[in-house]
């Protein structure tokens, strides 16, 4: 117990001393939430669209006006030639060209069906959906209009209709800076619990100071625990750091309760410390840790749901996502903080962590002791 | 000439006896194209909802069945009421509760007017919102059936042509942004880092003191990366057009070119990170967080740059490889020739000048 104490005294000075893991702790954090959770968004607004009216009626041109009217377009340049509206697109000038055939207004009142071409560049297919998707309701919307208009001159009876009342709970506003911001801060635990602990540990290897602790009665567990055990509290520190930061900065509600968040950051800090110590025994050299640290933890915060909803992923990822210990956590971080929700309502996750801290702890250590 | 060469063979021992990292460098973008192509995507399906049906009758059924039988939702359960909403959320598998008032049917049918309310778990505001969108248009949908208005007969018929895109294959997006990272990888990082590695080590000092001119030793050092990449670019294009489709409509000599040019900025990125790093954790650390992963969030490769507050859209103009992804863009997927990417080929090239004129300035022939 007492050897463990004297490490770990050794571990806080030698980070410390250190100068470049200093700042990252501090400095970096702060510097991640409070830009990156402005970057990483897929909110859409405005985007530049070019408008091919070849018709040039009061109905083209009321659609025109409701367009512009909508947050998410601004009607950019208006042309007569098809081929002009191509080379805006191509110099990345409109994001989308709105083409109003000839004879539109004629058509749809008298065959009663109009078309209308969207062209969006389609270059950012989740940028071109969404586009798509809002000016088809601006000009569906404005379709109902004109049935309503239609209609009425042969319909004696008024419409029925049904009132859609629509409320966001947990984020009335759909900030989505409260969705990204949990996001964020998982990136930051395991970036801490994973590169920072194994960069520790194989930067002792491969200056050949392990080696030499390796002849003193040190026993590996020892070693092993006074290694991890100062990122375990820097990890929790970052949570406080974080959740505070979250409050103060973007306003983030905290509705459930703080010390279930401690319970499952400490379980899942367990997780990716064993993970950063078992890829450390797999490397020699500082670079190899990092390569192949950066690759596990690119893979796995891809798929973990922090961008897009694990449920709209394809059935084989979501199976991966079983042994993702970051698509756990991030949803837990998202329901704790966003909703609520409480202990028992992720048992499931609870104890999937924990049968993954103590089994990727074990194999870490067992393969430790091989290697050394 | 001779010395030099048998310099380069010896970095490229170096670098083929790590076959971990070698085999993370040409796995990284397999991998990353292989997930963005695949698994990212936001399209909405299996979305389970709940419904709270305070009416039971034909009307309800029929909408119910209506909603039910479109590919986005799943129903997960019926509520009894109110109160077991909150606990449903925060179980965390369903997105939406559709709420049918007390006699919808009868007020629907007589009165001419029934309420329903949708309400969103906006934990996940994309979701949420698309989620709203998809109801309110089945609903819409039904009101029309109900009046006999078919919706397809009447009115106002938008079709969509995906311009550049038209499977909407996401890839597009995604390999120029994984072409610029897995460079900047190779390029600048490991370059760094292998400068950095012989000055930790005291090696650096036995090259100096060789009859090898400094600029040698840096020269030799950078062309095993330089070829590396190149190997790793042709990798990625073949893999982009072999398994997804992805054309190159530019010219490929053009694209090869730009490559070359961004690979030597990354080079002249690396030699200088390294020129400020005293140990081999610090080159790391400075590349990773200081170049990657701002480059990865603030380029443009996932998230348009066009949505971010001002300040941060300026300063993706700082970016190398926001404007590396532009002109990939531009030449693969538009097709564009060199009068559309000169501006930014420009910006590239200056930065690379800037980067090693800094790096020539710093590189000390002493060791402190």
């Amino acid at each position: 117990m007492r050897t463990i104490l004297f490490l770990l005294q050794k571990e806080f000075r030698q980070i410390r001393r250190n100068k470049t893991i200093l700042p990252i702790i501090f400095v970096l954090p702060i510097i991640q939430l409070l830009i990156l959770v402005h970057a990483t968004t897929f909110e859409i607004k405005d985007l530049n669209i070019c408008v091919v009216d070849l018709d040039m009626s009061n109905t083209s041109q009321r659609l025109i006006h409701k367009l512009e009217g909508s947050s998410f377009f601004n009607i950019t340049s208006t042309s007569f030639s098809f081929k002009d509206a191509e080379r805006q697109l191509a110099a990345n000038k409109a994001d989308m060209i709105v083409y109003i055939p000839q004879h539109f207004s004629q058509n749809l009142f008298k065959e009663k069906q109009a078309n209308i071409q969207l062209i969006p560049s389609a270059i950012n297919s989740n940028v071109a959906t969404l586009a798509f998707s809002y000016a088809s309701k601006v000009i569906l919307d404005f379709n109902k209009n004109i049935i309503t208009e239609l209609a009425a001159s042969f319909q004696p009876t008024p419409m029925k209709t049904i009132d859609t009342q629509s409320r966001f709970w947990y984020n009335s506003e759909l900030n989505y800076k409260w969705y990204m911001f949990p996001g964020i801060m998982v990136i930051l635990i395991t970036m801490i619990g994973i590169f920072l602990s194994g960069l520790n540990l194989v930067r002792e290897k491969e200056i050949g100071t392990s080696e030499q602790l390796n002849v003193t009665p040190i026993k590996k567990h020892q070693f092993i625990i006074a290694k991890l055990l100062p990122f375990l509290i820097i990890g929790l520190f970052e949570l406080l750091l974080a959740t505070l930061l979250g409050k103060l900065v973007y306003n983030v509600p905290f509705e459930g309760n703080f010390w279930v968040l401690v319970g499952f950051t400490f379980v899942y800090l367990l997780v990716v410390l064993g993970i950063g110590l078992f890829i450390s025994t797999l490397a020699n050299t500082q670079q190899q840790m990092m390569f192949v640290a950066f690759f596990v933890v690119i893979v796995f915060i891809l798929l973990s749901g922090i961008f897009t909803p694990t449920e709209s992923m394809p059935i084989w990822v979501q199976k991966f996502n079983l042994i993702n210990p970051i698509s756990y956590f991030m949803k837990v971080v998202r329901m704790v903080m966003l909703k609520g929700s409480g202990f028992k309502n992720l048992i499931f996750e609870f104890t999937a962590l924990v049968v993954y801290a103590v089994s990727i702890l074990s194999l870490a250590t067992l393969q430790y002791r091989k290697t050394n | 000439m001779k010395r030099f060469l048998s310099f380069v063979k010896k970095e490229f021992h170096h670098i083929f006896r790590d076959t971990r990292s070698l085999i993370i460098i040409f796995g990284i973008p397999v991998a990353e194209i292989l997930i963005f192509g695949f698994a990212i995507n936001t399209d909405l399906k299996d979305a389970h909802i709940a419904i709270l049906d305070h009416s039971k009758d034909a009307t309800t059924q029929r909408l119910t069945n209506k909603i039910l039988s479109s590919d986005y939702f799943i129903l997960d359960s019926y509520l009894q009421s109110e109160k077991e909403i909150e606990a449903i959320f925060k179980q965390g598998k369903v997105k939406e509760v559709i709420i049918f008032e007390p006699n919808f049917g009868k007020n629907f049918e007589k009165q001419g007017k029934a309420s329903i309310q949708l309400i969103l778990d906006a934990s996940e505001p994309n979701t949420a919102s698309m989620l709203n969108g998809y109801t309110s248009n089945i609903i819409n949908e039904f009101v029309l059936q109900e009046n006999q208005l078919n919706l397809n007969n009447i009115g106002i018929k938008p079709t969509v042509r995906m311009f550049y895109n038209p499977d909407l294959k996401s890839v597009f997006m995604f390999v120029p942004g994984t072409m610029a990272i897995i460079l900047l990888l190779i390029s600048a990082l490991m370059t760094s880092i292998t400068i950095t590695r012989e000055k930790e080590l005291g090696t650096m000092e036995v090259l100096l003191g060789s009859p090898l001119k400094p600029s040698h030793i840096i020269l030799g050092k950078v062309v095993p990366y330089l070829l590396l990449s190149l190997g790793n670019v042709i990798t990625i294009l073949g893999l982009s057009y072999f398994v997804f489709g992805l054309p190159v409509r530019g010219s490929l000599s053009l694209l090869i070119f730009e490559c070359l040019l961004f690979i030597l900025l990354s080079l002249s990125l690396g030699i200088l990170i390294s020129t400020v790093s005293k140990t081999m954790q610090q080159a790391m650390l400075i590349s990773m967080i200081g170049l990657m992963m701002p480059s990865m969030l603030l380029s443009g490769f996932i998230f348009p740059v066009e949505n971010m507050p001002d300040i941060l859209y300026y300063i993706s103009f700082l970016m190398p490889p926001r404007w590396f992804i532009e002109i990939v863009k531009a030449i693969m997927i538009k097709g564009n020739g060199i009068m559309f990417v000169w501006k930014e080929t420009l910006i590239i090239l200056g930065m690379t000048l800037f980067f090693i004129l800094m790096s020539v300035k710093k590189f000390k022939i002493r060791l402190e």
